[in-house]
This record gives structure tokens, sequence and C-alpha cells, in this order.
């Protein structure tokens, strides 16, 4: 008996860690989409100091490069050569690789856990036309340039920010041969359910966008739901069932400070940080049906946005932060509307399948992401805001919740794959598509977090 | 097992409720296995009786705590409703259990009910958790319609959260589509 009434009083206390996993849950597996993405030279960089090397940047920065599926970085084994500068590069045997473009650099101590890393991103094929040397014409002189080196910088980093480092290299690199911006240094939310541990099964966790670094913000032996992030990344908003009944609550990721935000009679669901990150939409069925409700965080006051018998539910905010979109069977299954919060005008969205749920506007206004249901089946699916046009991107099975990437290039969805929940990327164009597996336990409601 | 159950039920609902609430939990707690060593006492004296004088016996009169709990435990094995796919409407082969526990609450009229609703795990978290609530609720109405009073009653919508079987074939999804009348 007491050794159950112990058993019980753990599963009552909820957790508030930040123990950090060695291990990451997640793992990448790319299941489609390498043949379009663009070869590119990653050169382990060049240690120039005693020993061995304190971390290798370039697995890093390779793996997010390969990941965004615009590039295909190729195998270090291929490569005619390994230099560390722009002067010791030999373009014309680059050139016959196929890559257009390479990464040099190189780490060397700078003081005591220190280190000073040095990187140049080049142009080969540019550098094989003009031989590394271009001259210009400028205040009436002829000067040389190097227009083949794309980026070049050196920084100074401590001993434990190489992975970041990493990441923020490839973020550089991704910028100056794409144009957007990228996305290497922003984190995922999810739920994990372990059903491995029984007392407190239900876990919302943080972790970087590719898996590492996984921290679990809170355990409960009741479902949590809907994590999102605070336009800042300093907060998450989420459900609770901790009480047997649901409730909303906003937590601070780095002081675990939380506010428990409602606990109204019937659901308190689907919270989401308006862009200001000054308000709440969220779902709350308290006056007897499922309504859009807009909370203003500072006085907890509500503005109604639904009125009528049927469901709805999943807001979501337009980037402008004038509008939500949500889900409701108003006109009989549910379909995706938008509604303007000045003039409360009310307009339905799709049409096409039998179904169109949980829907999110990409961060530059053009398309929507939603879940699509045709002839039975659950898809993500992306639909032009202009001209309605949709396409299905996924052929998983039973997808939900997508979430953006914040540069748009990425859609993170939880999917069933040999019967559990599993995390899968597929890019905003489809061609990309990735599986995150996890170690044990089902993992599903991703949320992307804004940039970091 | 099932004693376990509703053991657990107590215990997990201890620190939400009053020191009053509490009190009331642990009694039944502590009652309930001396009432079923009696009832087994009972049975092993009659049949071991080997001579030829017929034995009669009196009905024993049950106290009414004893009747409580053998409607209690009798409501409670048989609690779920379950539904069709993306609907609420109660099917009529569940009016029968429904109206037990109609009886059963009326009769106890301090008796609180929570009811549950779940989904299976087709379509969106949110929808289902909307899905879900009004399953439980066409459960409450079935209820209120048959004299159960209002206050008895609380309605929570699990969605997909709580499945009662792990999968995605048919009959996962079948076993998952319910309402579920817990008493605790």
């Amino acid at each position: 008996m007491y050794k159950n009434y112990f058993k019980i009083l753990t599963m009552l206390f909820l957790a508030f860690v930040s123990s950090k996993n060695s291990y990451a849950t997640l793992e990448i597996v790319i299941t489609e989409g390498i043949n379009t993405a663009r070869p590119i030279g990653i050169v382990p960089f060049k240690w120039k100091g005693e020993g061995p090397m304190p971390a290798r940047l370039t697995n890093v920065i390779a793996a997010d490069l390969r990941r965004s599926g615009k590039f295909n970085p190729i195998d270090a084994s291929t490569m005619p050569q390994f230099p560390s500068s722009d002067g010791e590069v030999d373009y014309s045997v680059w050139a016959s690789t196929g890559v257009d473009a390479i990464l040099v650099g190189s780490v060397e101590e700078y003081s005591i856990n220190r280190y000073l890393v040095n990187y140049e991103l080049i142009d080969v094929v540019r550098g094989q036309i003009t031989g590394g040397q271009t001259q210009i014409l400028s205040g009436g002189k002829l000067v040389s340039t190097k227009d083949h080196v794309l980026e070049a910088a050196g920084h100074v980093i401590n001993g434990d920010q190489f992975r970041n480092h990493s990441h923020f290299i490839a973020d550089n690199v991704y910028e100056s041969l794409t144009g957007e911006k990228g996305a290497f240094r922003t984190r995922i939310a999810y739920v994990l359910v372990r059903e491995d541990n029984t007392a407190l099964p239900f876990q919302l966790v943080v972790a970087d966008y590719d898996g590492e670094n996984e921290t679990v913000l809170l355990r409960s032996d009741e479902p949590l739901m809907s994590p999102s992030w605070s336009p800042d990344g300093t907060k998450l908003t989420y459900v609770s069932f901790e009480s047997r009944r649901p409730q909303i609550f906003t937590q601070d990721i780095y002081t675990k400070s939380r506010t428990k935000m409602t606990e109204f009679e019937g659901i308190n669901g689907a919270p989401r940080f308006s862009p200001d990150g000054r308000r709440l939409a969220m779902v709350l069925s308290k006056d007897g049906n499922p309504e859009i409700y807009i909370m203003d965080i500072a006085s907890k006051q509500l503005r109604r946005m639904t009125n009528n018998r049927y469901i709805d539910t999943e807001p979501s905010w337009t980037p402008d932060g004038q509008s939500l979109i949500f889900s409701s069977e108003r006109g009989g299954k549910p379909q995706i509307y938008r509604v303007n919060l000045a003039s409360g005008k009310t307009e339905r969205l799709t049409f096409d399948g039998e179904m169109n749920l949980g829907g999110t506007i990409t961060p530059d206004g053009e398309q929507m992401i939603m879940v699509n249901r045709t002839r039975g089946n659950y898809h993500i699916a992306r639909q032009d805001i202009k001209n309605r046009e949709m396409q299905v991107l996924t052929k998983t099975f039973l997808d939900e919740s997508p979430s953006i990437s914040p540069n748009g290039s990425m859609i993170i969805y939880s999917t069933l794959h040999s019967g559990k929940q599993v995390l899968s990327l597929v890019s905003v164009d489809g061609r990309f598509k990735a599986r995150l597996p996890a170690a044990d336990g089902q993992v599903k409601s991703p949320s992307w977090s804004p940039f970091l | 097992m099932r004693l376990n159950k509703i053991v657990k039920g107590f215990v997990i609902a201890l620190p939400v409720l009053t020191l009053m609430a509490c009190s009331s939990g642990n009694k039944v707690e502590e009652q309930a296995p001396e009432t079923n060593q009696g009832a087994q006492t009972d049975t092993s004296g009659s049949s071991n009786s080997g001579s030829n004088a017929q034995v009669g016996a009196a009905t024993q009169q049950q106290s009414p705590q004893e009747v409580y709990r053998e409607e209690l435990a009798a409501v409670q094995s048989d609690q779920v409703i379950y539904f069709e796919f993306d609907r609420s409407s109660l099917k009529s082969e569940f009016y029968a259990t429904l109206d037990k526990h109609a009886a059963f609450l009326r009769k106890n009229n301090t008796q609180r009910v929570t009811i549950e609703g779940h989904c299976d795990s087709r379509g969106t978290p949110e929808y289902n958790i909307a899905l879900g609530e009004r399953r439980a609720k066409s459960i409450e109405t079935y209820l209120l319609n048959a004299g159960v009073r209002s206050s008895q009653i609380s309605v929570v919508s699990y969605g997909e959260e709580k499945p009662a079987v792990r999968g995605s074939s048919e009959s996962a999804f079948v076993k998952n589509r319910r309402g579920v009348l817990a008493y605790r």
C-alpha cells in the first residue's frame, strides 16, 4: 500500500527539469530529394594546433546544408585537394568535380579554451574564369579584386561553441548561395509520449532543429498538447491536462517560470502567440461550443471571434497580425477560413478535398500550409493564397500538426511510420523529404521556433 | 485490478480535493477489502455443510453502503460507449448501458461522474479535441434527459491523446472512438 501510494505521489509530481541528455532522441533520415540538390564541397577545416582537433565543424555544416534539401555536400573522399584558404585552391580541379562552390577554413588556438575559426566560401567556377584575380577599374586605376570569394570571415569562439558556430557558418553559406536566410540556429518544441515511463509518460521537449541538445521542460502523467513559441523565442504556450482537465499555460524556457492562462470549463486549447507577442489566440468551449478567442495577455481580457454552433478551432495568425485563419465545419466538413480582426469579416479559403485542417500561413504571406484529406488520406498540402491552387506535398500516413521553419523553406509535421508517431520534414516545394525517427516513444505536435 | 484502479483514482484525486473529500476517499479505500472478505466467508460456510439437514438462510440485509458499492461496481463494469467515425451521435445499442448509469446516478444524486470523450487518431489533434467534447456531450445530454442532475456531470475531452489501443489499424480505431463514464 505504501509502495503504491509513493508511486502515485511521484506520478503527481510534475517535474520541471532541464537536464540535458547526452544523446539525441531524434535522428534525421532523408527519404527523398537528394537528386535535385546542388552539389557543394565542404572541405574539412584545417587544424593549426597541437594534438587532435577539438571539434569537426564541417560535419555539422555539411549535415545542415544537406538537410535543407537544397545542397548535396560531396564526400570528402572524392575531393581533389584539401585547401584551407583561397590561395591554396586549384580552381580547375574543383570545376571538374561538378561542384560550383566550396567552403574552406581553418581552426587555430587563440588562447586557453578559445579558438579562431576562419572560413571562406568560394565560387570555383568564377575562380576558374578569372584565375582568382579579377581586375576592375576603380578611381581610374586597375585594381585586383577577389569577386569569386563570396564570403570570408573569422571569429573567436569558446570551446563549447563549436556546434552553434557550425550552424552559424551554415546559415551564412545558405544565405549567400540561396538569397534566403538560413534556419540552422533554430529549435523545435514537441510532445514526446514515453510508453516506457509509466509514471510520467507525457513530456514537453525542446531540441535544436537537428534533434541535438534535447531538453525536457515538463513531465506529466496526463496529456500535454499544442506547444507553440512566442515570437521572441523565449516562451512556449501549451495545453496541459495535469489537473485532469485542459488548461493553457505559458512557460519561460530559460527560467522555467510558468503562468496558467486559462482554466475555463470545457475546451481550453490550441493557444498561439500573436506576432507582437502580446495576445494569445485560443479555443474555448466555455459558452457551449468550441469558439475562437483572442486573449490580451497583460489584462487577460477575452475577445470572441466566432459565434456559431459548429466546431471552430486551430487559430493561426497571419504574419501581419491583422487576421486569423482557423478550421471550421460551418460549411459541413472542416475547411479553413480567415477572419479579419478589425472588420470581423470572414471568408472561406479552402475548397479542394473532403476536409482541410490545421492551416498556417508562410512567413512571406503567400502560401498556406495545411492538412488536406482527400479520399480518406490525410496529407500535408500547400495552397497559394492568391490563385488558390493546391498541391499535396506528402505521401506519408495520417499527417498532422504542420509547422513552418522561420525562413519559410521547410515544414515539420507529425506522421505515422511503422505504427509509431514520428516527426517528418518536407520542403515547402515538396521536393525534399526526411524522417526524424525517435529512439523511443511517440513524437507529436512539433512547433518550429522563430529565428533565435 | 479493478479495485486497485478505484483506489488509485481516489488517491490521485487526493491533493486536488478538499480535506473533507480526502477523508471520504480514505474511508472507501480501507473498507472495500473488508467487505470482500466477509462475503467470501459467508459462501464457504454454506457450501461446507455435508449433512442431510436442509439449512435455510435468511436473506442478509445489505447495508446501504454495500448496495452502493455493488451498484457502482456494476456500472463501472460497463462504462464505455463506442462511436462511428467522425460521428458523435449515440448508437441505440448503448441506450441500455446509459439507462443503467442514469438509474444509478438518479438513485445516488450526490454521485459525480466524469464523461470522457475520445477519438481515433485520424484528423488533427485540435479537431479531435472538439469532436471528443461533442461525443461526451451527447452522452451528457442523454443522462440529463434521463433525469440526472447537471451538477453530477462533468465533461472532459482527451481527443486522440489517450488511445485505449495503440496502432493505426481499423480495429484500434474502433476501440479508440469512445466515451467513458468515469467514477472517481
